[in-house]
This record gives C-alpha cells, sequence and structure tokens, in this order.
C-alpha cells in the first residue's frame, strides 16, 4: 500500500471508529453502573434523527440560520433525545425490574423505527428519498482547523477532522478520570460490582444508575449525531447502518475492558479492520463479508484471552441484575 | 434501647427488647440461633426499622433509618458477611459512599487508615485488592472502614466463625485495645469461652425476648446455657430404637477441593446403616455441604475416594463415585434439603407444588409429553398429609413460607420412596411446630428401614434425634460417637479441636 492509502485508510478508520467510540464511551458509564443497555443501537438511531429532525425545522424555519444555534440546537437535541431512551430503559429496568436484556433489545427495535419513520417523513418532506440535507449545520460539524488542505495527506489523517473525533478522545479521558480518580466514580463503580455493598455503604444505587445510565445514553446518541452530521453529511438514509454501527460499540465496550481509554484506540482499530477489505485487491463481494467480520472476530479472541487470564477483567460484577433491597 | 420490637409477617424477631450498650464495655450479646440477636442489633444499624421501641444514643432520641443514618451517630457494624467490593482497594472500600466532592485522593486515604492501623494494632495494606486478602484481613477491614468513618459504637456479628484460634485472639486483643480507647463494643457470638474471654457484661436473648444481662465475672458457661435455653423450650424428641441395622452407604477417604484447590473436606471415612439416623455436627463450612453433594453426586471427588452404596437384600455393591445424579438418585440414594438455599437447588420457585413433583419424574413417562396427573395426585397428597398451607397445588412454592416450602421438599423425597435419605439444616429458619413435624417424619422414614443422614447446626436437636453423630471439624472427621451417651460439651469440644481426647485431658 502506498502511504497515500495508508493516509485514506486511517482517515476512514477514525471517522468510523468516532461514531462508534461515542457509543461505546457511552454505554461503558453504563454498565458500570451494572446497568447493561443493549439499546445503545436505539439510542444511537435516537440521537442522530433527533439532531438531524431539529436542525432541519431550524434551517427551514429561519431565512438566514445561524450556524450557532443550529449547532447547539442538534446537539443539544441528540443528546436529550438520546438520554430520553436511557431514561425508558432506566423506569424499565431500575424502577419496574423488567428483564434488561429484552429491555435493551426492545429499545433498539424501537429507536431504529422511531428514526427511519420521521427520517423517511423528513425526506418527503425535503422533496422525495435522499432529499434532505442540512448543509448548514453539517459544515459546523465538519469544519476544520484552517490550513489543513494544504498539508500532506498523513497530516491530514491526523488533523483534518471535525471537532467531534477530538471531543470523544477528551470524552474518553474525562470518563476515565471520572471513573478512576472522584469519589463519584468510585461510587459508581461499586453500584456495578455490588449494589448491596454500596447501599449499606449509604450510596443512594437507584439515583446512580439511572443518572448513569441516561447521560451514558446520551454520550451513545451522540455517536449517531456525529454519523449523521459529518459521516454522511447531513442527510438520512433508510439503510440501517447506524445499526451495525450501535453492535460494533456494545462489542467494543467488551474488547475495551470496560476502560474508556481502550476504547479510543479499540474504535479506531475496529475501523481499519471494518475498512480493511477496501484497501485489498481482488477481493469480491463475498469475501468482503468476511474481511468486515473482523471486528467481531477480535472481540471474541480479546474474550477469550482475558476470561482465561483474569476473571476481574470481566466487566462489572453485578451487570445485568436488578437489584432491590431484600427484605426478609 | 428501649422496648424495641420488630416483627417479620407473623413472626416476632424482637418482643420489647431494651438493652443499654455503654462506653469502654465490650457486651456480649447471646442467645440461640433466631433469638433475635442480629434482627436487633441490625435495626441499630440501620439495616431494619423497628415497628415499635425508642433508641436513645447518648441520652438523645435518635431515628436510624438508613445505614447513612448509623454512621452519622458513630454507629458501625460488620456484618457475619462482609460488605465489600472485591475488585477494589482496600482504601477504596473504605471511602466508598463517604462524602467527598471531586478528586479522590486515596494516598491521603492510606496515610488515615495506616495512622488508625498504628493506633489499634490492625494490619491492613491500603493498596491490596480485596479479592487477594484472606477471611481474617477483610474482616480486620470492616473493622477499620467502621472506624474510619468515626464510628463510637461497633457492633461485631459472629466475627470468630469465620477465624482461626490466633486470628481470634488477635482479634480480642485489638478490640480490648477499642475498649481502652473509650469505644462501646457489641460482640455477637455462639461461643461461650469467648464470651468468658472477652467481654465485660453478658445480654442474653430468647425467642427474641430480652432475658437479662449479667457481669460476666459475676457468671459462668453452665449459668449463661441455663439463661439462654431456659426452661420452657426443653426439646423431648423420640427416639426409637434402630430397625435391624445393616450397611447401606460406606464412604470411604472421601476427598474434596474446592475451586481454587483447598482441600474443603479430608479424608472421610464412614459407614450409614439403614434404620438408623447419622447426625453430622460441626461448625457450619467444616465441610458438611461437600460431603452430602458428593454422595449425591454434585461435587468431583479427588481420586481415592470411594462412596460405595450396598443395595438392601441382595448386598450388591455399586460405587457412586462418577455417576450422574440421576442415577445414584434412582439407586435410591435421595437428596433432600439443601443447605443455605432451600429454593436455589431444590425447588424451582416460580413452579407450583405440582410442578416440582413432576421435576423428579418427568422422564418416567411415555412418549413426548409429560403426564401432570400422577404429579398432581402426589402434590395433593403431601399437601394433606404433611398440612402444606398453600392456596392451590399449581401456587408458586417460592411465595409460600420456609416450613410449608420444607414440608413439599420433603414430602416429595420421601415420597421417592429412598433408601438413603440425606438432610442439611432441615429445620433452619421454621417454628418449633414445624421443626417436630419434620423430625417426626425423619423418624418415620427411620423406623420404615431407611438410612437417614442428619446434618444440623442445633446439637440439643442432634443429642436427642440421632443414634450416632459424626463430628466435623475444618474438613475432617474427628470423630463418630453414640447419640444416647455422649454429652453437648464433649461434642463441642470434638467439633473445635481435631485432636480432642488430649484436649479434653
Amino acid at each position: 500500500m502506498t502511504s497515500a492509502q495508508w493516509a485514506s485508510l486511517i482517515q476512514a478508520a477514525v471517522v468510523f471508529g468516532t461514531v462508534i467510540m461515542y457509543g461505546a464511551i457511552g454505554e461503558i458509564i453504563t454498565e458500570k453502573s451494572g446497568n447493561l443497555n443493549l439499546g445503545v443501537p436505539g439510542i444511537m438511531y435516537l440521537g442522530g434523527i433527533a439532531g438531524l429532525a431539529v436542525a432541519f425545522l431550524y434551517e427551514n424555519s429561519v431565512a438566514d440560520p445561524s450556524r450557532l444555534v443550529s449547532f447547539i440546537l442538534s446537539f443539544g437535541a441528540a443528546f436529550l433525545a438520546a438520554a430520553l431512551g436511557g431514561l425508558i430503559f432506566s423506569i424499565l429496568t431500575i424502577s419496574l425490574r423488567v428483564n434488561q436484556n429484552v429491555t435493551g433489545l426492545t429499545l433498539t427495535i424501537f429507536g431504529g423505527g422511531v428514526a427511519n419513520f420521521f427520517g423517511g417523513s423528513l425526506n418527503k418532506l425535503a422533496g422525495g428519498v435522499g432529499q434532505i440535507s442540512v448543509a448548514r449545520t453539517s459544515s459546523v460539524y465538519r469544519a476544520t482547523l484552517p490550513g489543513v488542505s494544504s498539508m500532506s495527506p498523513m497530516m491530514k489523517a491526523v488533523l483534518g477532522y471535525g471537532f467531534m473525533v477530538y471531543l470523544a478522545i477528551i470524552l474518553a479521558i474525562l470518563a476515565t478520570w471520572f471513573l478512576n480518580r472522584t469519589h463519584t466514580g468510585l461510587n459508581l463503580r461499586a453500584v456495578g460490582e455490588s449494589p448491596a455493598t454500596a447501599d449499606a455503604a449509604g450510596i443512594n444505587v437507584t439515583k446512580y444508575k439511572y443518572l448513569a445510565t441516561c447521560i451514558g445514553a446520551g454520550i451513545s446518541g451522540l455517536g449517531g449525531l456525529y454519523y449523521v452530521m459529518d459521516y454522511i453529511k447531513g442527510t438520512w438514509a433508510n439503510d440501517g447502518a447506524i445499526e451495525t454501527l450501535g453492535w460494533l460499540a456494545v462489542a467494543l465496550v467488551i474488547f475495551a475492558l470496560w476502560k474508556p481509554v481502550n476504547a479510543t484506540w479499540g474504535s479506531y482499530l475496529f475501523g481499519v479492520l471494518f475498512w480493511l477489505y477496501y484497501y485489498i485487491q481482488g477481493l469480491n463481494r463475498a469475501s468482503q463479508e468476511i474481511f468486515k467480520m473482523l471486528p467481531y472476530i477480535v472481540t471474541i479472541a480479546v474474550l477469550v484471552i482475558v476470561s482465561i487470564r483474569r476473571k476481574r477483567d470481566m466487566g462489572p460484577a453485578s451487570l445485568g441484575l436488578s437489584y432491590f433491597r431484600e427484605e426478609r | 434501647m428501649k422496648d424495641i420490637t420488630k416483627t417479620f409477617g407473623p413472626v416476632v424477631a424482637n418482643d420489647k427488647v431494651s438493652l443499654t450498650i455503654n462506653k469502654g464495655e465490650i457486651l456480649s450479646l447471646l442467645g440461640e440461633n433466631g433469638s433475635g440477636k442480629t434482627t436487633l442489633m441490625n435495626m441499630l444499624s440501620g439495616i431494619y426499622f423497628p415497628d415499635g421501641g425508642q433508641i436513645f444514643v447518648n441520652g438523645q432520641e435518635v431515628t436510624i433509618s438508613s445505614p447513612k443514618d448509623a454512621f452519622e451517630l458513630g454507629i458501625g457494624m460488620i456484618h457475619q458477611h462482609f460488605k465489600l467490593v472485591d475488585v477494589f482497594t482496600a482504601a477504596e472500600n473504605i471511602v466508598l459512599g463517604l462524602e467527598g466532592k471531586g478528586r479522590l485522593d486515596l494516598k491521603e486515604v492510606g496515610r488515615k487508615v495506616r495512622e488508625i492501623c498504628d493506633r489499634y494494632g490492625f494490619d491492613v495494606d491500603p493498596n491490596q485488592l480485596v479479592c487477594d486478602m484472606s477471611v481474617s484481613q477483610k474482616q480486620t477491614l470492616e473493622i477499620v472502614k467502621v472506624l474510619y468513618r468515626g464510628a463510637d459504637i461497633l457492633i461485631l456479628d459472629e466475627p470468630t466463625a469465620v477465624l482461626t484460634p490466633q486470628e481470634t485472639d488477635k482479634l480480642f486483643a485489638v478490640m480490648r485495645n477499642m475498649k481502652a480507647d473509650g469505644k462501646a463494643i457489641v460482640i455477637i457470638t455462639h461461643k461461650l469461652h469467648e464470651v468468658m474471654d472477652v467481654s465485660d457484661r453478658v445480654a442474653v436473648l430468647r425467642k427474641g425476648q430480652y432475658i437479662g444481662d449479667v457481669a460476666t465475672c459475676d457468671t459462668d458457661p453452665q449459668k449463661l446455657t441455663d439463661m439462654m435455653v431456659g426452661r420452657a423450650v426443653k426439646l423431648n424428641i423420640d427416639r426409637p430404637a434402630p430397625v435391624d441395622p445393616q450397611d447401606r452407604l460406606r464412604v470411604e477417604h472421601l476427598t474434596v477441593k474446592d475451586k481454587e484447590g483447598v482441600t474443603v473436606l479430608s479424608d472421610a471415612t464412614f459407614t450409614l446403616r439403614s434404620g438408623e439416623i447419622l447426625g453430622v455436627a460441626g461448625i457450619s463450612g467444616s465441610g458438611q455441604k461437600e460431603l452430602l453433594e458428593a454422595i449425591a453426586g454434585l461435587q468431583n471427588v479427588e481420586p481415592g475416594s470411594r462412596v460405595v452404596y450396598i443395595e438392601p437384600e441382595s448386598g450388591k455393591e455399586h460405587d457412586l463415585c462418577g455417576l450422574d445424579p440421576l442415577k445414584i438418585r434412582q439407586l435410591g440414594v435421595h437428596l433432600s434439603f439443601v443447605p443455605e438455599d432451600r429454593l436455589g437447588m431444590g425447588l424451582v420457585g416460580t413452579m407450583g407444588m405440582t410442578g416440582n413433583m413432576m421435576l423428579k419424574t418427568y422422564g418416567r413417562g411415555h412418549g413426548p409429553l409429560v403426564d401432570r396427573r400422577p404429579s398432581s395426585k402426589l402434590a395433593t397428597d403431601i399437601k394433606e398429609q404433611l398440612e402444606v398451607m398453600t392456596p392451590g397445588i399449581n401456587y408458586p412454592v417460592r411465595r409460600l413460607s420456609g416450613g410449608n416450602v420444607q414440608k413439599v421438599l420433603v414430602g416429595r423425597e420421601i415420597a421417592a420412596d429412598p433408601t438413603v435419605l440425606m438432610t442439611a439444616y432441615a429445620v433452619r429458619g421454621l417454628d418449633i411446630n414445624t421443626s417436630y413435624t419434620i423430625y417426626r417424619l425423619l423418624n418415620e422414614q427411620k423406623q420404615k428401614g431407611v438410612a437417614v443422614l442428619y446434618v444440623g447446626e442445633d446439637l440439643d436437636v442432634l443429642l436427642e434425634l440421632a443414634d450416632r453423630i459424626l463430628v466435623l471439624c475444618a474438613g475432617q472427621i474427628s470423630g463418630i460417637v453414640d447419640g444416647a451417651s455422649v454429652t453437648k460439651e464433649q461434642v463441642g469440644l470434638m467439633m473445635t479441636h481435631l485432636n480432642w481426647k488430649e484436649a479434653e485431658a
């Protein structure tokens, strides 16, 4: 491969990786509270469509839409809509103690349905399939540093992205610091490891679970927003791509061993593995699909290796279990 | 504490208990199992909320509705089951749940922890992970955790049950240091010699009622036992003579290791005879569970272990090691009550009686469909004969009371016509009446020629019910004695000393 090809592969991997990095960071925070939210794909859908819809409505209701306002509106809407998805999950699993797996899978189906319904409607409003475009808002997300266009391909592969690529990395570092270096983070981890212990130590388990799940979902939803605004440049397609990415985000959580920092390079690695087929000569459609499975195979390999080596790295101990104080 | 009352459904766990805990004093709380000691202390530490009565701390009336309230009043409890997060370090566990905004300064925590350790003579490494700690280290950590929160009243719930004698001595030394520092300490224990050794005052509970308190120097173990048991509860259980005893099950060199490779049952050799009840005594966790499960085919045993089942009449011998539980059951060896978790291994909680009956017989029908009729008839019979209180035979057994669950389980096992019946903690959590029903059922089985293995925790019952008593001590059999002639003291000695003959001398 030439260096230009390498640069192009890295670029594809970083953009792809950023989508799932948001999904994974949000899900790690959720899972640290012991909630296994398999609704990540649905939540990313909700974030994506909410951001797009609000930007579209704003751009079409004002004669000269402000970039700043359209950014704030779309970013906020995406986070809130996704957090709302997390709230649905929280109410069902924490307060009503419905099975988490069932709830999560249902949320995935629900989010996809809602998003594709409104996505289709927006396209219709915009004049037909594939017609929707929020170019102005999207340009905010895709704005790069000045002078990037004159850089070498390799420099571009490092610096030539919209701000959300870097925000994801900052979020990963912040999340790591929060989980390991703050009282609140310690308490949150305790809730996911042993809610009974946390309860006895005076921690409000329900509150922690709710907040972690809703904020985590909000962050996951930003992945959907990034996909819509940057990856497909402010358009919408009912093609199920977000769902694929959502499941990769769930796999990335496991691959990263529930550590946000691992999710950064892990997500780029997933991106490289996912796009590798494009750069390998002589693949037909069938063998391409085999290459696209690589991220999942790597995840399984990591799981096997980790489970042989150290059990305690296998995620929060009470992951997937609902908690209620036991009365005699 | 004044006139404290707590009920769980129809059970009165504490009935108008009044208790005073003094500064600079170690108070022993004594009572039989189920006499309400832990419940009483749980109300001090905020786990339960009393139904009636008042609590005063330093003369002020207080309301303790959560563990947090208790911390704030300086009350800390060290539970029998440790409340620690395994993957956290000692320091992280200590600061868990404490108010504190922003950054977590573990170095500062470590420094404070060392300060506490130096003051009272603990040995805790703040950076060690809990999952790498021994039981006694975890307990020490629990105590440090409570002290870190500034507790002045410490409650220890059976702290010595899991400790070796050396570790116990160390704990007592620390407790005396804390006493000298003006802390009030409550210790719940069953071991009378420890009560005599460490405490200043003894308070006795019996069946949820406060009997009284005495200064330790004015009493002796005999008097305390009298207070604990009282006259009214003198148990009287029949012990019919064994009927035509024949060897039924021969256990030879049975050795079981747990997942970590630690030997939990070592070289157990004994014979179980038909028509007799062989009692098994021992401190909990001495290998009882492993013994029963190994016989029932639920445990992997070490090479060299043999469990030989001798068929009645024909005298044919079968080696049970290596057979699966179903085959062992078909031979007539039945494990009935399962310790710790009755519903976990014995019954399916969400199914009704009929469904639970079917668990043992589903393979008997012909064709792919199950026949519910025999099972529902059996369920009806058991319900009537054993007076199971249930709204219906299809009512989920999970919602029945403990005693009724127990009856369903024993009824099912007996109905299968066992030749060997094993029971563990059959009457745990049951009231006197139901307990007697269970004893009666076991005696009936014995008279029918069944070989009964009875694991119990109440020595008085074992002494009255069992024909012979096998005593376990730390995974080894320290002896098998005649139930009619042995004394409680002797069994107690054998439970704690492998070479009890020397200890006695």
